[in-house]
């Protein structure tokens, strides 16, 4: 019987994870600085043990200071942006809702410009917590726009948050131009979506809330299956829809806000991966919520690793990677839709 | 069962509906007739509180609907829309398995009973055979059966349908009406039937209810509403009416404008 059950919904997770560990253990492996497969995975299973045995001094730091990090950073954003651009494309009803249609992303920026104007991006923490600070009141502002007499009306929200966006951006332009300062070269690197300043801090800073967001989101994937037809529909079969359209939109919101912080904004994830899950697992969010986080966590991992790898030591927007791979994989799984349906 | 006083109700400005009562008894099929936009949806969907009304109260068996918990009205109210979005569709199992939602209240998964009762409403709709479908490949017919079974799977008191058989071609209209008479006659469950369609309600219906811009015009039986003088005055057009020679219900006839 094809119905989402307990046991379809863990076996798919575990196999994912499993995915996932390869992904990890093969990106920390890979970089300018080769370090053997298995050497990469003794330095990683003796510093789990507190051990300090193998490798060299370099190595160690190489593996457990900038690459496993920069994996673990890019495996929370891919699993956060694809979680939220599944729930947006549900709230919404818009197969192209992404996680930056309600212009949080902007906000983030924004909060990023002027942390570097006011010379706040020199602290680690400076930059990540001030495009923090522009994405949580971008959602404040978008949300008291978009609400009519207690409501959320997807229409009015979407509008809200476009014009915000598109208002922001006119900010984000206007700083670029007028500003002479180099940092701001900074800038349009994150636009693009970047790593390369990601560390252990970053990572305390957004695991809590895109972790949070994401078992939000998880407790209502039920009633999440019943308003993807329609708001009318999920009250027919008795749920509160106000109050899930609340707290759903504020979790989505808040695990775009917490990715693009750390990483600016990296395209094509919240999409394609949502899309992808759909089409190999089918349209239930009890089981799309698991294994698209676990999807996009791999594909933002590998696309990173290619990123800093392909023309090492130049390094690519890992924006550039997601896009040009997702792209064509999309395509192949729309067109071969019919053969992933009768598996 | 179903007790209406006195509601009224405005989207915006102008009242919508206006001073509505009246009552629905236990396994009753009640029907609602009346012109484009003298409120039939929007009476339908205040019974299921989707909208509350600005006057007057309903009564679920006594009780106000107004503090009943939403998942407590969709164990006895279910609903039949007209047509329902399919984003990235199910297939008709879990759409029926849908109707056990109410039930399941913090659970995550349905349980082997919720499986039972969804494939027992699948077999009495005559819908078992594509299950595994995704609803987008059924014909409007045959979805229109998947929604009646997810409100089976509802197990409730009431059913509420709003213009059932618009869509449908008469081999369909007629299947669906049977199926619906025959859960209102053999499960006793209780049916309120928005339509357009004057000869459908008159032959299904225990009773009827006319509405005009809002305001109920007349409630009774088919022959006590459907009269010549009540539909030329509500619709506003010529019409005929006489017998159906086979169930001696009130028939309605278009005439054309000063053809005869």
């Amino acid at each position: 019987m094809k119905t989402v059950t307990l046991k379809k919904v863990l076996t798919t997770s575990i196999l994912l994870s499993l995915l996932l560990i390869v992904v990890i253990l093969l990106s920390v492996t890979m970089g300018s600085v080769r370090i053997p497969p298995l050497r990469s995975i003794r330095i990683l299973f003796q510093s789990i043990l507190g051990l300090t045995g193998a490798g060299s001094e370099t190595e160690r730091t190489i593996i457990l200071s900038l690459r496993l990090p920069r994996a673990v950073l890019a495996g929370f954003v891919g699993a956060g942006l694809s979680v939220s651009g599944a729930t947006f494309q549900a709230l919404l009803r818009n197969p192209l809702a992404d996680p930056y249609i309600l212009g949080v992303s902007s906000g983030a920026a924004v909060g990023a410009i002027l942390a570097i104007l006011l010379g706040l991006g020199t602290f680690s923490f400076g930059l990540p917590l001030a495009s923090f600070l522009g994405a949580l009141l971008t959602i404040l502002v978008v949300f008291y726009f978009g609400r009519q007499d207690g409501r959320i009306h997807p229409n009015t929200l979407l509008l809200a948050g476009v014009i915000i966006g598109s208002f922001l951006s006119a900010l984000i332009m206007f700083f670029i131009s007028v500003s002479q300062r180099e940092e701001l070269h900074t800038i349009i690197f994150w636009l693009m979506g970047d790593f390369s300043f990601s560390n252990a801090q970053a990572i305390l800073i957004i695991f809590p809330y895109i972790l949070l967001g994401v078992f939000l989101l998880y407790l209502r994937s039920r009633h999440l299956n019943l308003i993807l037809s329609g708001e009318e529909n999920a009250v027919q079969l008795g749920v509160d829809v106000e109050k899930l359209k609340l707290i759903s939109y504020l979790s989505a919101s808040l695990i775009t806000a917490a990715s693009v912080s750390v990483c600016g904004l990296i395209g094509f994830v919240g999409l394609i991966i949502p899309h992808s899950a759909r089409l190999i697992f089918g349209p239930d969010h009890r089981l799309l919520i698991p294994s698209a986080a676990l999807l996009g966590a791999s594909f933002l991992i590998a696309s990173d690793t290619f990123a800093r790898t392909l023309l090492a030591p130049v390094e690519l927007p890992v924006g550039v990677i997601t896009a040009a791979f997702g792209g064509p994989f999309f395509i192949y799984l729309l067109k071969t839709r019919k053969a992933i349906k009768t598996l | 069962m179903i007790e209406v006083n006195a509601i009224s109700f405005r989207y915006h400005k102008d009242w919508v509906l206006q001073d509505v009562s009246f009552w629905v008894e236990k396994g009753e099929f009640v029907g609602v007739i009346g012109p484009n936009g003298s409120g039939k949806t929007t009476l339908l969907k205040i019974l299921y509180r989707l909208l509350t009304p600005q006057k007057g109260e309903i009564l679920f068996d006594l009780a106000p609907m107004k503090r009943m918990p939403r998942a407590d009205i969709a164990k006895r109210i279910a609903v039949v829309a007209q047509e329902t979005q399919l984003l990235f569709p199910f297939s008709v199992l879990e759409t029926v398995l849908m109707g056990r939602s109410p039930y399941l209240g913090h659970l995550m998964f349905e349980s082997e009973k919720d499986l039972e009762i969804a494939k027992k409403a699948m077999e009495w709709t005559n819908i078992s055979l594509f299950s595994e479908r995704p609803l987008d490949e059924l014909s409007g017919g045959e979805r229109k059966r998947v929604f009646i079974a997810r409100a089976l799977a509802q197990q409730p008191e009431v059913i509420l349908l709003d213009e059932p058989t618009a869509n449908l071609d008469i081999h369909h209209q007629i299947d669906f009406l049977d199926l619906i008479l025959s859960l209102n006659q053999e499960r006793g469950l209780t049916i309120v039937m928005a339509s357009h369609d004057i000869n459908i309600a008159s032959e299904f219906c225990d009773r009827l209810i006319l509405l005009r811009g809002g305001r109920i015009y007349k409630i009774g039986t088919p022959e006590e509403v459907i009269t010549k003088e009540n539909i030329e005055l509500v619709y506003g057009c010529e019409v005929w009416i006489d017998q159906n020679p086979v169930s001696g219900m009130p028939r309605i006839s278009l005439l054309k404008k000063g053809g005869h």
